[in-house]
């Protein structure tokens, strides 16, 4: 019955367009034209990241491909995190397995619904990979998939994420390019810009609102070096 | 901060706005909360030319979807179907919420989470859903305030921007059991995140309006700062996202500056916390998602919009509220007064659309077509130019263009009174021999005139004509007369 | 941006489009004006049968009407010469919205855009066009501020030529008040459609201006004038606001053309 009042009502709005004035003609937006006349940014994308990211609050931690993991290890031990989330079989478990008390590292296998308490209320923090990052604005970009399930970088009060300064793209309109999100779409991509916040109550910023209170950054330099 | 609560009807805006202006409070509070927002924005945009630029690109991205409107809702549809998300159209609020509530039967749902979404407001979702005993919890913190207050939105944006601290300390006292009173910031937002987290984690189903739906890949964009948005979609089993046909754009890569353009235009951010590009539900071997995503597509009057290109435009807009912050009326009289859920210069050009021109006649007037909506919009909607078509059909029972059609309400406003002294005005005007004499009467009679005039001198000393008008005075210190009607003779 | 009259060589010969407010209400603003533009070596013609841009009806929602006296004025300026106005808003209607207006009819829309591309602002036509020399005026201190009307701001970007010409004047200082961008809340039928908020808005402007401390504000906009002198008189506070043709007048000290040449 639902799925008849659906159709009647779509068939009613079709017609009312169509019988619209015509469209004036329009052509189709430039919007790359638009990116490539924007003035060039100096600096390198790396620093530019790191500099906003910490505007936003996000903390960065400017490591090397070979430091990263003990810098993950003195952060889950200086924060005395108890019962750290990450997701199995992706680029970085066996070093998280290798570096993290196997106590303390719990990976995601479990689908939501039977998992829900757990990851409500024990979990102390989220570790995740990135896609990429958007120097213009700070922001982690993150594809969800089998293994990093959305809610690993969202519903922990504390989301650590790994992030190769080689994978840095300027803007966003150049990542969806470089990365071919259109063709690729896959069922949840997020830019993650800080940790969640609020200015609701009389416009006063308060960070942590529905989701992490808190957003760490490891921005690993594996960028080649001129 | 007040007992000023305005009524939630469009008719009563006159004697809303005379309430809150009359407030001193409320006028002081309304300003420091608009200059912040300007502030704000004016610093995301330090130059003019810069913006000028991207505003185009909006402004053209916005143009081409409305002008491929039809096409562009069809493919959003079959990308959506491929995608396995299902599709349901609705051509008023009625239609949208049976939707809602079959939905939510067919799971046997008494909980629905929701994120912050202008258009569940104009369905008035809450009311309905709790009619069939269905709890429906906002989950923005500004939203969930005001409905635990039984408030209504002020501010497209900023929801509860009329409230104060204190309100909100009081209001989560009274209803959240077990929060204490305070009126630290930090404390009363932990105490909004642990309620609505117990909501989250067991609520059936999430709601969630759309920024921008995007026809190319089939994909609900949603731009927020809380979390909120993406808890709503990714815990609950079955996600409804609610939008209207409008929001839909052609491209992936036309989000890009559409969304720098809402955010900076919306709070000043260079962006927010979050860009949830949503596109289905849980796929085979995804551990978290909703099983289940619906989309509703509601109508509601946008199609009359759409109908004659000169009202079309009204549809560009990306709901950033920057033609409210901006607003010299809004500022002083605040959303609620509106009566509508869209206030300020945009809801004085979409309510008469969405409702009627009759019961919103004195919307489109509430405007000095000072101009500061249009001049930030970010996407170019000509404002005053739509208010002044309003406000013409609004005094025509029928459109002044033959090839026109009337609008919803059309003539809402039309009193003969105000018709016969247009008229009137018309025969002197257009008449410079009647004009010169009614301008020599009105100069000789000055003193006669009334010392009330309505309207004006409630605040003003009353009108009164010049001894003498400028052409006497011009034309006695001429040695002759000139002769009426020459146009080319020098004054001097 | 550009001044809507580019700077040409200085013309002989301009017409002079009062706008109905100031024939009726504010002659003296009319007459300074005038004053200001023969003292600089202009011959000023006042077409006889000149009324009204039909502004106030165009933008309350009777564009029929606003079109019938529109069409009385196209035939008044048949001389190519620039058309001098001395209100920023009505000169904005002429210059955007009459092409618009006779858009439906060919011969019409033609006169009405070669009409809009001479008409010309008071204050842009005194900076952007004759460039007067203001350097041998009155240099007696006076703390001025400075009122544009939005839509003088918005459409024909007076605000400019506004700071342009206090800035120009020997011993003027300008006193920048709060908000300065911002309505008074005139417009035109607004002002009696809604005249809880319009006042709100007024009283809001004079307040901030006299915050300042000046001792009169200018501006180039005759119902802004109007909305905020008689809110003034009826607070009952000596500050006024005044043409900026007039202030420019008196601190040129040229002589009333009444009383000249």
């Amino acid at each position: 019955m639902s799925a008849q009042a659906s159709q009647r009502a779509r068939s009613a709005i079709f017609a009312r367009l169509r019988d619209a004035d015509a469209p004036v003609p329009h052509a189709v937006p430039d919007v790359q034209g638009y990116y490539d006349g924007l003035p060039a940014t100096p600096g390198d994308d790396a620093t530019r990241f790191a500099e906003r990211a910490r505007g936003w609050q996000a903390e960065v931690i400017e490591t090397t491909p070979e430091g990263w993991p003990a810098a993950l290890a003195a952060l889950v031990s200086e924060r005395r995190l108890r019962r750290v989330l990450a997701g199995r079989d992706t680029a970085i478990a066996d070093t998280l397995a290798a570096v993290l008390p196997s106590m303390d590292l719990h990976w995601y296998d479990e689908s939501l619904e039977t998992f829900k308490p757990t990851l409500f209320n024990e979990v102390d923090a989220g570790i995740t990979t990135t896609l990429g990052g958007i120097a213009e604005t700070g922001s982690l970009i993150l594809w969800p998939d089998v293994r990093e399930p959305r809610t690993l970088s969202l519903v922990p009060p504390l989301h650590i994420a790994i992030l190769r300064a080689s994978t840095l793209q300027p803007t966003l309109h150049a990542a969806m390019h470089a990365q071919g999100w259109a063709a690729a779409m896959p069922t949840n991509v997020l830019l993650v810009t800080g940790p969640s916040k609020t200015a609701d109550i009389q416009r006063l910023l308060v960070y942590g609102a529905h989701g992490p209170k808190q957003l760490v950054i490891l921005l690993v330099r594996d960028e080649a070096m001129p | 901060m007040s007992a000023v609560r305005p009524v939630a009807d469009p008719l009563a805006f006159k004697d809303n706005a005379r309430i809150v202006v009359a407030d001193p409070v409320l006028r002081r509070s309304f300003r420091g909360a608009m200059d912040f927002l300007t502030d704000k924005r004016a610093a995301q945009f330090p130059d003019v030319a810069g913006f000028n630029r991207l505003r185009a690109l909006g402004e053209s991205i916005r143009q081409y979807a409305l002008a491929n409107l039809p096409q562009l809702l069809g493919q959003l549809e079959e990308r959506l179907a491929e995608r396995g998300v299902h599709v349901h159209w609705a051509e008023n609020a009625e239609d949208a919420n049976r939707l809602f509530l079959e939905i939510a039967q067919r799971h046997d749902a008494k909980l629905m989470v929701k994120g912050k979404s202008m258009v569940s407001e104009e369905i008035e979702l809450n009311h309905r859903m709790a009619e069939h005993g269905i709890d429906c919890v906002e989950t923005d913190m500004g939203e969930y305030i005001l409905q635990l207050d039984h408030d209504r939105p002020s501010h497209i944006i900023m929801p509860a921007i009329h409230k104060t601290k204190e309100d909100v300390a009081r209001i989560f006292a009274e209803h959240i059991p077990g929060a204490g009173y305070t009126e630290d910031v930090n404390e009363l937002i932990a105490i909004g995140r642990r309620a609505l987290r117990d909501k989250f984690a067991t609520a059936k189903i999430g709601v969630s309006g759309v920024n921008f739906l995007v026809a190319e890949t089939g994909s609900i964009v949603l731009v927020e700062n809380e979390g909120n948005g993406r808890l709503s979609t990714t815990v609950p089993d079955v996600h409804i996202a609610i939008t209207g046909i409008e929001k839909v754009i052609a491209k992936l890569e036309h989000v890009a500056p559409l969304f720098t353009l809402l955010t900076r235009s919306a709070t000043g951010q260079a962006v927010t916390t979050y860009l949830n590009v949503i596109s289905g539900p849980r796929r085979e071997g995804e551990k978290d998602g909703p099983r289940e995503q619906h989309l509703i597509l509601l109508d509601n009057g946008r199609t009359q919009a759409y109908r004659e290109e000169r009202f079309r435009a009204t549809l560009q807009c990306i709901r950033c509220g920057a033609c409210m912050n901006h607003c010299p009326v809004y500022a002083r009289v605040g959303g609620l007064s509106y009566g509508t859920t869209y206030p300020g210069p945009i809801g004085a050009i979409i309510s008469p659309h969405l409702m009627n021109l009759e019961s919103t006649r004195d919307l489109p007037t509430a405007s000095s077509l000072c101009g500061a909506c249009g001049e930030v919009c970010p996407v170019g909607i000509p404002i005053p130019d739509l208010l002044m078509r309003l406000r013409e059909a609004a005094r025509h029972d029928e459109p002044v263009a033959q090839q026109r059609k009337a609008l919803k309400g059309q003539g809402g406003a039309r009193r003969m009174l105000e018709v016969a002294a247009w008229k009137g005005w018309r025969l002197v005007y257009a008449n410079s021999r009647i004009y010169r004499l009614v301008t020599w009467l009105a100069t000789r009679c000055r003193r006669l005139l009334p010392g009330r005039q309505a309207g004006w001198t409630g605040t003003r000393v009353a009108l009164r004509p010049a001894p003498r008008s400028l052409r006497e005075r011009l034309a006695q210190r001429r040695p002759t007369p000139i002769p009426m009607d020459d146009t080319s003779k020098p004054a001097a | 941006m550009s001044p809507p009259v580019p700077a040409l060589p200085t013309p002989r010969d301009v017409y002079f489009f009062a706008t109905c407010v100031v024939d009726m209400f504010e002659p003296e603003a009319g007459l300074d004006a005038i004053a200001v533009l023969e003292h600089a070596g202009l011959r000023v013609t006042f077409p006889e049968a000149q009324t009204c841009c039909g502004q106030p009806a165009y933008t309350t929602g009777f564009p029929e009407e606003a079109l019938r006296v529109a069409r009385a004025q196209l035939d008044l300026f048949p001389e190519p010469w620039p058309i001098v106005v001395p209100s920023g808003s009505c000169a904005g209607m002429i210059h955007h919205h009459w092409p618009r207006l006779f858009a439906h009819d060919a011969e019409l829309s033609k006169r009405a855009r070669d009409i809009a591309s001479r008409v010309v602002e008071f204050t842009d036509f005194v900076v952007g066009t004759l460039g007067l020399d203001l350097a041998d005026a009155d240099d007696a201190p006076v703390k001025v501020a400075l009122h544009t009307s939005c839509s003088a701001r918005r459409e024909m970007d007076t605000l400019r030529s506004g700071r342009a010409v206090l800035a120009a004047l020997p011993g003027v200082e300008l006193a920048h008040h709060d908000h300065e961008s911002e309505c008074c809340g005139f417009g035109g039928t607004f002002s009696v459609k809604h005249p809880e908020i319009s006042a709100a808005m007024a009283g809001d402007k004079l307040d901030a201006i006299a915050a300042t401390g000046c001792s009169t504000f200018v501006s180039a906009d005759c119902g802004c004038l109007l909305n905020l002198n008689s809110t003034l008189a009826k607070r009952g506070t000596p500050l006024r606001g005044r043409h900026v043709a007039s202030f420019l007048r008196e601190r040129l000290r040229i002589a009333s053309v009444e009383h000249g040449p």
